[in-house]
């Protein structure tokens, strides 16, 4: 097979225990972001537009849904005769068989699939996060530092470093340490997920770890492979990232990220014609706004026909909204059905909900700061 | 049943003025995110038909771009697809004329498909019609064509140049005509089975003939059995500026919207890739059909907007169809206009039309 500079591995098997009620039946790159978007268009639309035009997708996690999402990845523009983008699930060996026990488990069970292209370099990403980034700025600045490992960081707030891999290095950018959710974080800088590794070094890495029994090590990339990089003496390098970039792997995350969409100009553009994210198209007509309907600051994908009042919310494919309902500071996800008279404040529908006439969800709270999920165990 | 496909493109006239004259009328964009040729394809589609000849004779360009490979009416396929036909034959003995001479030449289109029964189609009448059902009833009448019509209760100005259908107790055609007084219109959809439609065309050849619907069919000359199948359904014909106009804005009525769009038969089209629109502050869009990628900072009301259309703050657009990536600049107004692609209306520009007789403004054009 033909040889590549560099390859992308993407990290798509895990369950988003935060956001559960949204994971129950898919994986936390599945969720849907943004009105018509899942989260996992934003790092392949990346990879695509970067001009990475082999992924391999590494899945979990109910996979069903991001399999026959990620298909032979036409929408991404990945169906290529040589590459392109691969699903790969864990698989039985003739030594036997096992979960990806972890993030860097998950790339040791696929070296004959990195094999085949012979890459200099290895993009490791993670499905997880909402941004828009040029991996080849990060391929350059990883070969000019002559780096064996590159780590896109963001710069974060103290008091947010805690939930995050911290990355701590000197003044030129050079790792000196990785601290993994620091009680007392010594820096503002954050892993984003995104690695770029030198691929032949970062295969004896994981050839070492692989065998290592479950009590040693996590098999794990901010735990295990990264620090022993570090200990062993490699050079790692931090890599500043500039722009808007989430993790939007809470309720009020998810939430928040969606509704700062809604400002007049998001940091986040959606509609940049030269970094398009690209999705799978649900093929649904224009939208239809009644004549008694009203919609401000609102995002609303086709599909949708609104008889009622909707008000700073992001409403998916193919939501209908009836009449006399008011929904506010909501994200309304796809083919969801609001009867008449309905009040909607501050909440998160799921998929295909259906809200019978005159129901009230949040609108009636004194305190309104808890963003509410709906989904199959609300009691309607 | 196998069914092939033909949209026959070769007779229908330019005749929506500023929007025909680069591009054919089947290409024209319709319902914020359509051209109008995906209604004829997706029928197709919806009825399993995977092999599609387009004939079409001039101004194709935009209906390339637009159709491709044909990947989201799925008729990019290894066997069969779809196969668009511009006039290029060389064959210095074809003495065929008129829509007959893409059918001579492209014989092999026909010869190579699997498919027993053509069903022929043009791009201006925009129906819902189940092809299967169709083929059915077809077969059960044991008729060599039938042909389909639609009742109108009430008589439009774009129905007038339709054909008529006069049809006997037995549900066969006794006639076809220009007659104005008869109330059933012919859609410009037949079907035939495929051996019997080669040798028509023949026949029609051979006797200098060069159209094949008016020479073959309604002519009858050689006493084919021709029955006739009433579709129910949605209905429009769009053949003049007035016709587009009118049927556009009547899928703001949510009983036409639903009948065009059911879900259990889906209009595909191009894909692009555009973000949802947003409503802006200050955004007041009431009765209207908005597509994606727009970007809504005034007024909106009883309108159409493509794809990736910007109303700025205090602009008003009212009872007009404004197509892709036209831009509405702070305190414009438009009311009963038509603006093709790409058009900038300036700040404060006011631009009224009548609503019998809409304004249209051409593509890229800046006001």
């Amino acid at each position: 097979m033909k040889k590549k500079e560099m390859i992308a591995m993407l990290l798509a098997g895990g369950q988003g225990k935060r956001l559960k009620g949204l994971t129950k039946s898919l994986a936390k790159p599945a969720v849907y972001f943004g009105g018509t978007y899942r989260i996992i268009d934003f790092p392949l639309s990346n990879c695509t537009n970067s001009g990475i035009d082999t992924v391999g997708v590494l899945t979990q996690y109910e996979p069903l849904v991001l399999h026959s999402y990620i298909g032979v990845g036409s929408d991404w523009d990945m169906d290529r005769k040589s590459g392109g983008v691969f699903v790969l699930p864990p698989h039985e060996r003739e030594d036997g068989s096992s979960w990806y026990r972890g993030t860097a488990d998950a790339i040791s069970r696929n070296l004959k699939f990195i094999d085949q292209y012979d890459p200099e370099h290895l993009l490791v990403l993670s499905g997880d996060h909402v941004y828009k980034m040029d991996y080849n700025k990060l391929l350059d600045y990883h070969k000019e530092k002559g780096a064996d490992c590159t780590i896109s960081v963001i710069n974060v707030t103290l008091e947010e470093a805690s939930s995050f891999g911290m990355i701590n290095t000197h003044e030129d950018l050079k790792i000196y340490e990785f601290d993994e959710k620091p009680k007392h974080p010594k820096s503002t800088l954050a892993s984003m997920g995104v690695y770029i590794f030198k691929w032949d070094l970062l295969r004896k890495y994981l050839v070492e770890d692989i065998d290592k029994p479950d009590g040693e090590s996590d098999h794990d990339f901010g735990k295990d492979i990264v620090p022993k990089m570090l200990a062993d003496g490699l050079s790692l390098y931090a890599y500043p990232f500039e722009g808007y970039w989430r993790d939007v792997g809470t309720i009020p995350s998810l939430w928040e990220a969606n509704m700062d969409l809604l400002k007049d100009e998001p940091e986040l553009d959606l509609n940049d014609p030269n970094w398009r994210i690209y999705t799978r198209n649900p093929n649904e007509p224009a939208q239809y706004v009644a004549p008694q309907a009203k919609v401000h600051q609102c995002m609303v994908n086709e599909g949708c026909t609104v008889y009622g009042e909707v008000d700073r919310s992001v409403l998916f494919y193919g939501v209908e909204v009836g009449e006399g309902s008011v929904i506010s500071e909501s994200v309304i996800m796809p083919e969801v059905k609001i009867g008449k008279n309905v009040r909607i404040h501050r909440a998160i529908v799921d998929q295909g909900k259906v809200i019978p006439d005159g129901t009230v969800i949040g609108a009636d709270r004194e305190d309104d700061s808890e963003i509410l999920l709906i989904n199959g165990d609300s009691p309607f | 049943m196998k069914l092939m496909g033909v949209i026959n493109l070769d007779h229908e006239l330019d005749q929506l003025n500023e929007l025909t004259y680069f591009r054919a009328g089947a290409a024209v964009p319709f319902a914020g995110r359509y051209r109008l040729i995906d209604f004829a394809l997706s029928n197709m589609m919806s009825a399993g038909v995977q092999d599609i000849a387009l004939f079409v004779r001039r101004k194709y360009r935009s209906l390339l771009d637009h159709l491709g490979e044909g990947g989201p009416w799925d008729l990019n396929r290894k066997r069969g697809g779809l196969f668009i036909l511009p006039p290029d034959w060389n064959d210095p003995t074809d003495i065929s004329a008129g829509d007959l001479q893409h059918m001579h030449n492209n014989r092999d289109f026909f010869a190579r498909s699997s498919g027993e029964y053509v069903v022929h189609s043009g791009s201006q009448h925009l129906s819902k019609v189940d092809f299967c059902e169709l083929g059915e009833y077809h077969k059960a009448k044991g008729a060599d064509v039938t042909v389909v019509y639609k009742r109108v209760d009430e008589f439009s100005p774009e129905h007038e140049p339709c054909f008529r259908v006069d049809i006997d107790e037995e549900g066969f055609v006794s006639g076809i005509h220009h007659e104005k007084g008869n109330h059933n219109l012919y859609i410009e959809l037949f079907i035939m089975e495929k051996n019997l439609f080669l040798q028509q065309m023949e026949y029609c050849i051979a006797h200098g003939d060069s159209y094949f619907f008016r020479d073959a069919i309604l002519k009858n000359p050689n006493g084919l059995k021709i029955a006739a199948y009433e579709y129910k359904g949605y209905h429009a014909v769009i053949n003049s500026i007035e016709s587009y106009y009118k049927n556009s804005l009547e899928l703001l009525e949510p009983e036409k919207y639903k009948q065009l769009f059911s879900p259990d038969m889906p209009v595909h089209t191009k894909i692009k890739y555009e973000a949802p629109t947003k409503y802006l502050e200050g955004a007041k869009v009431s009765n209207s059909l908005v597509a994606n990628g727009c970007r809504i900072a005034g007024e909106v009301e009883g309108s159409v907007l493509f794809r990736g259309v910007k109303v700025e703050k205090g602009a008003k657009v009212i009872n007009s169809i404004i197509m892709q990536k036209c831009v509405i600049e702070a305190g414009a107004i438009v009311e009963n206009v038509i603006l093709d692609k790409d058009v900038q209306l300036t700040e404060n520009r006011t631009l009224v039309g009548d609503p019998r007789r809409p304004f249209v403004i051409a593509k890229r054009s800046t006001l």
